[in-house]
């Protein structure tokens, strides 16, 4: 199972952080810090995988920031790599062409896809399209919402 | 500013501007602090908020705990979004209570409240709310009070698809957390024909579920298999179009062909001859894929299909029964092996580690011995050479053997520092297992040594000595070659060591020749023994009197230079100790007793070889035997990884001199042998030091020690204290004291045990704790009395409240006394209280580090010391004592990964002080350089003055 998730610039700044067991926070902290530092200084031409303590990550940038991924021994990394490049297709999709900002902005967005799409470290669903639809979904009730309160602004419901 | 999606927060997106738009560190927490401030009242006002301003503040929260910072309210509130019946309050009220409450907080059961009510609305995507929320938390609260409803949504025919898929992952999380609260028993049979669901999501999800109870219970859920091979079999010959969204960049369902991959990797190939049958065509039709031309050129194609090509060929080595498939399977990783990805090259060496282990595939993959071999040489990525080592390693049998330890030995030249060790480690396990011609071993570790000197670990030239030693056709070989390495004019400690070790046995071997006769033998000795460490120097004067037995022709030369000012005099207890013994036994002994005495020693017992032991102990995982003996259990081949590297093993077999004190050895052989030497410092003098000490009469006051003078020893077990608070500080026949330690901020309990050894009574026991004129200000001292009757076998306590108000460089002394059998005993210790203990460690970024280091730039603020190293270099044990110390270890701040550099703060009543600190080690030179900046001067160096005696 995927241990954690990390989006990171490339200044160091953690920008999204998904753990999928419990750690402890100063443990969270620490990996982190680790994690950016480490994968920061890796040139391009590298390769995407490394071990680390017993774990394997496995990393990709995509523009200023990077994904960063910590599987299991037995996980298949070139796959993880794939669940990354998903990740950020459903977030370019929804997003329309995704950048850095709409992350900062949007973190809660960025949460509720992910949920949609990895849960319990496992990949849920792999289809775009039920992912959108079920956000889509989501969107729709708070437009409901936001319809009610306006009118409820003007005294109409 | 961007638009923001949804139902835009205002509030939110113009707070998390400015905190973009603050231009430092400073400016962004006083942002973050009035608005903290803010929200605090807000939540705290007398008006009560609407759910929208509550979502709104509570989402604030989270942006800034997600920055880093603490957060320490706004729980309840979050807590109360949970039963608004506004989805997007809900909806962040569960995302904040999934990031930022722990499964222990006392919210939990208010959460679960609002999760059992979610459970059972109408609204599926209520559901999936409260579902994704007990799959992040995943406490065994939840798992016990609403886990039992779990299997029933899962596979009720009523439960739409989503809310399915969660629920599969959902109930894999609790499982995992909390095995025992949803026993499944009664839905097994359900669970399992999850895996025909028509809907491919729900399969996915349900895959991993299985595979985890797989897992636990592998014969209850036996009847998954035919199924997941006959799901795959579908997947696998689809067209791309078959699938639909399914279909990944023309591969056709990824991730749930890994999945199935995966799960028939729990069991042993399918009995069922139909079945395994199809299973085999599955396989061969993804490696027949691999050789069609991609469908897309995108590297998204590539990954994916490949991700299920190694998914499978880990299925075929775990199966290891189709010779077919494996030699299949080798040959496109070979292929792998010079593609232009790093990626896949890095995959395939790693795989092909697991072949080399097959007895079906061991051969084929030797014939890319090359390829790993240029791999090894060119690749740019050291993880990827890394890998080629661990290859190479994997792949090593005799026919290759020689060819292989000849080329890591050349790379090693080269090689990346981090690997260096484990590769010492690797050459010298394969060279000794597929040696036939043992003057080749003796050839390759004299090269190691040669070549990496430094990495090279005591069990690495313990081994070699141990088989020379057993190994008679090897001895005249090994002596002569080691002699003529000694010559360099150059050559490496460890060098000397063997070189000493192995001339003193079997010098004589050498001897006829002219060119290496005794004399020169022993002048070629000398002339290293004072460039090294007193550890060899000990060793070499073993050799010396060894040489004195074989060659009794250079005994005078010899005897000069034991009974040399400088060695009789030296200032190292364990040498002096070692030349005055030596000189004497060759003056008094009669060259009978010499030759008993000094003779060959004997054949050590057959055991694992310790370096084998060493390389597992450095990598559990790193138990592959190459050869003949095959580990059928996969993934578990050597993993390089030199991060976790753990402090050295105890060495098992110590065929020279090291400086423990042998207090109790009673054997003459036992202290003369090179095995251990006596130890003058020892103070329990009274138990028959042995031989040694009866022949030249000189015992070693232990007791009597008058007024405030220290009893012997009583220093040296004090600074053992400074990188620990447990243990001995003391110990002779009658008494042992232990101590034990507790500090928090400026604080400290120290408790003090008194063990009585002897079967009597002591009297009249006191002790009292001294404070120095010097410390008495400084220092707090509450004792404890403790009972004048001390029974024998008994054990005592007496506790000591300290605080520590100012800082102080002497410590308090501990002064005890008792009667035993009538004589007055008297002791006087330091107590391990020093101002160190009031460090707490501290964290900080290398932004942070750099920025107070300058500002601590004036000369009096820093203490810098350069000293010799007093103990091996071993990165594990400084960095253990770093932290013993109380300083914490910061990565990424020193660009030399050797360097220690760390951060501490230090309590006193009267102030806290940060603390720098920085430790170079230099592993060529055993020296070290400390630089301890602090804001007050007497600190740095009251520290200093204390890490200098430590490493």
């Amino acid at each position: 199972m995927m241990q954690f998730m990390l989006l990171f610039s490339r200044q160091g700044k953690l920008r999204l952080q998904k753990w999928f067991s419990a750690y402890p926070d100063r443990v969270k902290k620490k990996t982190t810090r680790e994690l950016i530092t480490l994968v920061l200084a890796r040139k391009p031409k590298m390769c995407s995988f490394l071990e680390w303590k017993d774990l394997k990550i496995v990393y990709k940038r995509y523009a200023s920031l990077y994904f960063c991924c910590a599987i299991e021994r037995d996980d298949n990394e070139l796959l993880t790599l794939e669940t990354i490049h998903r990740y950020v297709e459903l977030l370019d999709k929804y997003f329309g062409s995704v950048c850095e900002l709409d992350i900062i902005f949007n973190f809660e967005k960025a949460y509720f896809m992910l949920d949609e799409f990895l849960l319990g470290g496992e990949v849920q669903e792999t289809s775009k399209k039920n992912v959108l639809k079920a956000i889509a979904a989501q969107d729709l009730l708070q437009e409901d919402e936001a319809v009610e309160s306006a009118l409820k602004e003007y005294g109409l419901y | 500013m961007p638009t923001v999606k949804g139902d835009g927060m205002r509030g939110l997106a113009v707070f998390i501007s400015d905190i973009r738009n603050c231009k430092s560190k400073e400016a962004e927490i006083k942002r973050i602090n009035k608005e903290l401030a803010n929200i605090r009242s807000k939540f705290k006002g007398d008006k009560t908020l609407d759910g929208y301003q509550k979502k709104k503040y509570v989402c604030k929260l989270l942006f800034i705990f997600l920055l880093g910072h603490d957060i320490d309210f706004g729980h309840m509130e979050a807590v109360n979004l949970l039963s608004s019946n506004k989805y997007t309050e809900k909806q962040i009220g569960y995302l904040f209570i999934s990031v930022l409450v722990g499964a222990s907080s006392d919210l939990m059961k208010l959460v679960i409240q609002s999760i059992k009510n979610d459970l059972v609305s109408r609204n599926p995507i209520h559901i999936n709310l409260a579902l994704h929320c007990m799959a992040n938390v995943g406490s065994r609260e939840m798992a016990d009070s609403v886990g039992g409803d779990i299997p029933k949504l899962l596979t009720s025919g009523e439960t739409i698809d989503s809310v399915k898929q969660s629920a599969g992952l959902t109930l894999l999380r609790l499982q995992r957390s909390s095995p025992e609260m949803i026993p499944l028993g009664e839905w097994t049979s359900r669970i399992i024909h999850l895996l025909n669901d028509q809907h491919m999501g729900v399969v996915t999800s349900a895959t991993s579920l299985i595979e985890a109870l797989v897992r636990k219970n592998p014969d209850e859920y036996k009847s998954c298999v035919s199924l997941a091979v006959s799901r795959l079999s579908r997947i696998v010959t689809a067209s791309y179009t078959d699938l639909q969204d399914y279909t990944y960049y023309f591969v056709p369902a990824p991730w749930l062909s890994v999945k199935l991959l995966r799960l028939l990797q729990n069991y042993p190939p399918p009995e069922d001859p139909s079945v395994r049958t199809r299973l085999t065509e599955c396989l061969e039709t993804i490696l027949n894929k691999a050789q069609e031309p991609p469908k897309s050129k995108k590297v998204q194609h590539s990954n994916a299909k490949n991700a299920v090509l190694f998914e499978a060929i880990n299925l075929i080595i775990h199966m290891d029964s189709d010779p077919n498939l494996l030699v299949r399977a080798c040959n496109q990783l070979g292929q792998f092996l010079q593609h232009k990805e790093t990626n896949l090259r890095y995959l395939a060496l790693e795989s092909m580690c697991l072949l080399a282990t097959s007895e079906f595939s061991h051969e084929a993959v030797k014939k890319h011995q090359d390829t790993v071999i240029t791999a090894l040489k060119t690749e740019r990525d050291v993880s990827v050479r890394q890998r080629a080592v661990d290859l190479l390693y994997a792949m090593c049998d005799r026919s290759n053997a020689e060819e292989i330890v000849g080329e890591m030995l050349e790379y090693l030249e080269s090689a990346d520092y981090s690997i260096r060790e484990e590769m010492v480690l690797k050459v010298a396990i394969l060279a000794e297992k597929y040696a036939v011609d043992y003057t080749w071993y003796v050839d390759v570790i004299l090269n190691l040594i040669r070549i990496a000197g430094d990495y090279v670990s005591e069990e690495v030239w313990y081994r070699v000595i141990q088989i020379v030693i057993n190994r008679d056709d090897v001895q005249g070989y090994a002596a002569k070659t080691v002699f003529e390495a000694l010559q360099a004019p150059a050559c490496h400690e460890n060098m000397v060591k063997v070189g000493g070790y192995i001339l003193g046995e079997f010098g004589n071997l050498i001897a006829g020749d002219p060119r290496s006769s005794p004399l020169v033998q022993f002048q070629l000795l000398h002339s290293k023994y004072h460039l090294c460490s007193p550890n060899t120097r000990g060793l070499l004067l073993s050799t010396y009197i060894k040489f004195i037995n074989l060659f009794p022709e250079i005994k005078t030369s010899i005897q000069e230079i034991l009974g040399s000012d400088n060695n009789l005099r030296n200032p190292d207890v364990e040498l002096q100790q070692r030349c005055i013994e030596y000189l004497q036994l060759s003056t008094v002994a009669s060259p009978d007793v010499l030759a008993t005495v000094l003779e060959e020693m004997p054949p050590f017992p057959e055991r694992e070889s310790s370096i084998l032991a060493k390389l597992k102990k450095k990598k559990p995982t790193a138990t592959a035997e190459g050869g003949e003996e095959k580990e059928k259990e996969p993934r578990t081949i050597p993993q390089a990884q030199v991060s976790t590297a753990e402090p050295a093993a105890p060495v098992p077999l110590q065929p020279v001199g090291n400086t423990a004190p042998a207090a109790n050895t009673g054997g003459a052989i036992d202290l003369l042998g090179l095995d251990t030497a006596p130890a003058p410092a020892a103070p329990a003098a009274s138990s028959g030091l042995g031989f040694l000490v009866d022949v030249f009469g000189d015992q070693p006051a232990t007791n009597g020690v008058d007024d405030d003078s220290l009893t012997p020893g009583a220093e040296e077990n004090f600074k053992k204290f400074f990188c620990k608070q447990n243990g001995v500080l003391f110990e002779n026949d009658l008494l042992q004291i232990g101590i034990k330690a507790e500090y928090r901020q400026n604080l400290a309990r120290v408790g003090v045990f008194f063990g009585n050894k002897t079967t009597f009574q002591f009297t009249n026991f006191t002790s009292n704790l001294v404070l120095a004129d010097s410390i008495k200000s400084a220092v707090s001292v509450q004792p404890k009395a403790v009972d004048p009757v001390v029974d024998g076998g008994a054990q005592v306590q007496q506790l000591f409240n300290i605080e520590c108000i100012d800082n102080f460089t002497d410590a308090p002394l501990l002064k005890i006394s008792f009667t035993h059998s009538g004589q007055m005993q008297k002791l006087n210790l330091k107590l391990p209280v020093i101002i160190s203990k009031f460090l707490e460690p501290a964290e900080m970024n290398s932004e942070a580090f750099f920025t107070r280091w300058k500002a601590l730039s004036q000369p009096e603020q820093e203490c810098q010391k350069i000293f010799k190293a007093q103990f091996p270099q071993d990165t594990e044990q400084v960095k253990q004592k770093v932290l013993g110390f109380g300083l914490s270890i910061l990565q990424g701040i020193d660009p030399n990964p050797d360097n220690f550099v760390s951060s501490a703060i230090l309590h006193t009543r009267n102030q806290q002080v940060g603390c720098l600190v920085r430790l170079e080690p230099n592993k060529q030179m055993q020296m070290y350089r400390l630089t301890i900046r602090s804001t007050k001067p007497e600190i740095s160096k009251a520290l200093g003055d204390l890490l200098e005696t430590q490493f």
